[in-house]
């Protein structure tokens, strides 16, 4: 709540973004569904389907031999069953691998060309009009800057990027930010080169499927000694029936350049549950940086465990050379399941990752989550502070692991694990593993759990505040240190969720 | 302001009676006293009057401006003028003062269907108030109660009690745990804060806070029922001779 105080007396705020955060109320605000003509490949996958979608995406053939080799490598794994969770088995072959809003094909030359149901949600969603028009891809309105608001957005609706704002600004500055397969036509020669290095094809099951069938996701590459002008963000919206979505995102920050990337998720509420599998990839170079915050927010299913989306993700940043830096921040309050652990593999020598994660669990819920940090390089340092929240039934845990390699001498770890439950129902697990393989390397340990205290509650309730007010009050004090480390309208929203997904979690 | 009748009160847990028909009338602007040996139900009535769980009221009311106020939730109670100055203030780690203090404010605002304060306005509001009971600005940014000393938590009470501007307020042992020094602090604080409209309710085992903070009337409890009721002398005739004396008297 300290991030609000400042928000409020600190200038040029997007007032908004405020606005809309401030609105939310109710359950799952976004859950509403956009009647939109759908263009959907056949239900299943196979390697016609892979072929149709890298043809869709009018990929050249070395692309197209990329993801029918992943999928051939995918037909011989087996789903990981390591993970605290518990879910239905998945067919997978009765999910859409590729859906497309129909207006798409053409591109609209006004917005009264565009559907309005599209344009609908991104009100929905928040977006301001301004960035509407260049989302939905209306001619010639990229090249008129919006007032306000300095973040560059990419929206991926279902399967397909439907467009990405300040373009030509970005254009400017030598920062390339598109949809990957916008990429994988135009910039062949960085795709080709990064593509699959930091997450390789045959790394794990979801990471190898969505290798084989991602449709769309977000592409950035800010060249050397640049510092990117403004944020950037993909917001990430799954519309379609039973279809599963696969973006795909790759980062890459060349030597001494700077950028802090924003993601944001939300789907409808179904009852039948979708996947979501999803890959992100970031490469920094020397003396580099890269903050990476998300807030996901897909539909977490209703209080009976009925629907929500499947969230298997798979994300991880390498600091290739000396002194790249990565910070991981997520807030993670929605699905049903989250398997999900972004993760740091510090090969430079003097590279820093941190990992500051929200988890909150509620109702049936489960999520298991955290990350990895993976010291090659000397004197590399990580740090991590998790906050797992559990109420209701949900069951909430925490997996890490902290690796230092005999070459990682003066290797440094600090690790925070808290967990915070709500009722008596729900349950809170901390799994770190730890190996050191060096003995000039540090690694540091904590964690803690704790319960909302009712004399917490009933001193904040005599002070005039609902139950709901006190639990949000006491749990976004027990997330500050994470929510500290978002950019301001990100923890704006974050705080809200917070609130938002706790809602009857008490009484 | 506050008019207790005939109250009785048990634990929900387990069969035992704590208040066992409390009488009781608070007028506008009056500071009244309740003193009383451990275990005579002081405490317990401070928190049924603020509607803590685990009490259950078996008989009797307890009117503030023609309100019921066992029928509220606590944060209604709130909203309705009521504040409790807790004996063991509660730590909320993470969340600042500022933050604590200007949510309670617009809970209660709304509560009331008053427009809400903005963050600019709060500030300059509270640090009047702070500013008016000697309170550094500094203890506004620390999280609620963490790390304080029993002094500053009970004046942390003092200033919520100010910025909250409630009309009834009920002092639970406010002077436990304090040297001189800090209860002569805090009784500043109070006696700053009293005013025609605004009555209190001070629960105390020692006489000493009554010099600080001088009372209308002075109750005596006992075995959960008020046993004596005189003015600030009876106070001290208490300090004096003590309880046991007292109590052999009238029961």
């Amino acid at each position: 709540m300290v991030a609000l105080d400042k928000s409020e007396v600190r200038e040029g705020v997007d007032r908004e973004t405020i606005e809309t955060v401030k609105a939310m109320s109710g359950t799952y605000k976004y859950g509403w569904n956009t009647e939109i003509e759908t263009e959907y490949a056949p239900k299943g996958v196979n390697e016609d389907i892979v072929r149709l979608i890298s043809e869709k995406n009018g990929e050249p053939e070395w692309m197209t031999d990329w993801r029918l080799k992943a999928f051939r490598r995918w037909e011989q794994m087996e789903e990981p069953k390591w993970a605290m969770l518990n879910y239905p088995k998945i067919d997978y072959q009765d999910q859409y691998y590729y859906a497309k809003p129909k207006s798409m094909a053409e591109k609209p030359k006004s917005l009264d060309d565009v559907d309005p149901a599209l344009l609908a949600t991104y009100e929905k969603l928040g977006i301001p009009l301004k960035e509407q028009m260049i989302l939905a891809g209306v001619e010639g309105a990229a090249e008129t800057p919006a007032e306000g608001r300095r973040v560059a957005v990419d929206a991926v609706f279902d399967s397909v990027s439907v467009g990405t704002t300040f373009k030509e600004e970005l254009k400017k500055a030598g920062v390339i930010f598109m949809s990957i397969s916008e990429a994988i036509r135009e910039h062949p020669e960085l795709v080709k080169k990064y593509l699959g290095s930091v997450v390789p094809q045959s790394d794990n099951f979801f990471a190898t499927l969505n290798s084989a069938v991602f449709s769309d996701g977000s592409f950035v590459y800010i060249p050397p000694g640049v510092r990117c002008p403004m944020e950037l963000s993909t917001y990430f919206r799954i519309n379609a029936e039973n279809t599963g979505q696969f973006e795909r995102t790759l980062i890459i920050a060349d030597k001494g350049s700077y950028v802090s990337y924003l993601e944001g998720c939300t789907a409808p509420k179904r009852d039948v549950a979708q996947l979501h599998a999803a890959v992100v990839e970031i490469v920094i170079l020397e003396d580099a940086e890269v903050k990476y915050s998300t807030v996901q927010n897909w539909f977490p299913g209703d209080a009976e465990g009925k629907g929500g989306i499947y969230n298997f993700v798979t994300k991880r940043a390498d600091c290739r050379e000396a002194r790249a830096k990565v910070m991981w921040t997520q807030v993670e309050t929605g699905s049903a399941i989250t398997w999900k652990y972004p993760s740091c593999l510090l090969r430079g020598d003097d590279s820093q990752g941190e990992f500051y994660s929200i988890a909150i669990a509620n109702n049936m819920q489960q999520a298991d989550t955290g990350t990895k940090m993976t010291h090659l390089g000397k004197n590399t340092r990580s740090r991590i502070v998790s906050k797992g929240i559990s109420a209701g039934k949900a069951q909430n845990t925490y997996r890490g692991l902290v690796s230092v390699h005999p070459k990682a001498t003066g290797a440094r770890n600090y690790t925070q694990c808290d967990s915070l439950l709500i009722g008596d129902k729900c349950g809170a697990h901390t799994v770190p593993y730890i190996e050191v393989k060096n003995n000039s390397s540090r690694v540091e340990h904590e964690a803690t759990t704790s319960k909302v205290d009712d004399d917490q509650l009933f001193y904040c309730r005599s002070r005039g505040m609902d139950e709901e007010e006190a639990v949000a009050l006491v749990v976004n004090g027990f997330c500050k240190e994470v929510l500290q480390a978002l950019p301001m309208e990100f923890a704006m929203e974050a705080q809200s969720l917070v609130a938002i997904s706790l809602e009857g979690s008490v009484g | 302001m506050l008019e207790i009748k005939n109250l009785h009160v048990k634990l929900e847990e387990e069969d035992k009676v704590i208040l066992k028909g409390v009488n009781l009338t608070v007028e506008t602007g009056k500071v009244h006293a309740i003193m009383g040996p451990n275990g005579s139900g002081k405490s317990t009535l401070s928190y049924v009057l603020s509607g803590r769980d685990g009490y259950e009221v078996t008989d009797g009311s307890a009117v503030m401006d023609g309100e019921e106020l066992l029928e509220m939730e606590p944060e209604e109670r709130a909203a309705a003028g009521l504040f409790l100055a807790f004996q063991y203030p509660v730590e909320i780690p993470g969340v600042g003062n500022m933050t604590f203090l200007r949510t309670a404010v617009n809970a209660q605002r709304k509560a009331r269907g008053e427009e809400e304060m903005s963050a600019g306005e709060f500030l300059k509001f509270v640090r009047e108030k702070a500013k008016a009971l000697k309170i550094d600005a500094e203890m506004l940014k620390r999280p609620v109660n963490v790390g304080f000393s029993g002094g500053e938590k009970k004046r942390n009470e003092i200033l919520q009690m100010a910025v909250l501007e409630p009309k009834m307020c009920i002092l639970d042992e406010t002077d436990s745990g304090l040297d001189v020094d800090a209860m002569k602090l805090v009784a500043d604080g109070v006696n700053a804060l009293r005013s025609e409209g605004r009555s209190f309710l001070v629960i105390t085992h020692y006489q000493r806070l009554l010099d600080h903070i001088v009372p209308d009337v002075v109750h005596i409890m006992a075995d959960g029922r008020i046993v004596k009721t005189g003015g600030p002398e009876l106070a001290l005739e208490v300090e004096k001779n003590g309880y046991a004396d007292l109590l052999a008297e009238v029961m």
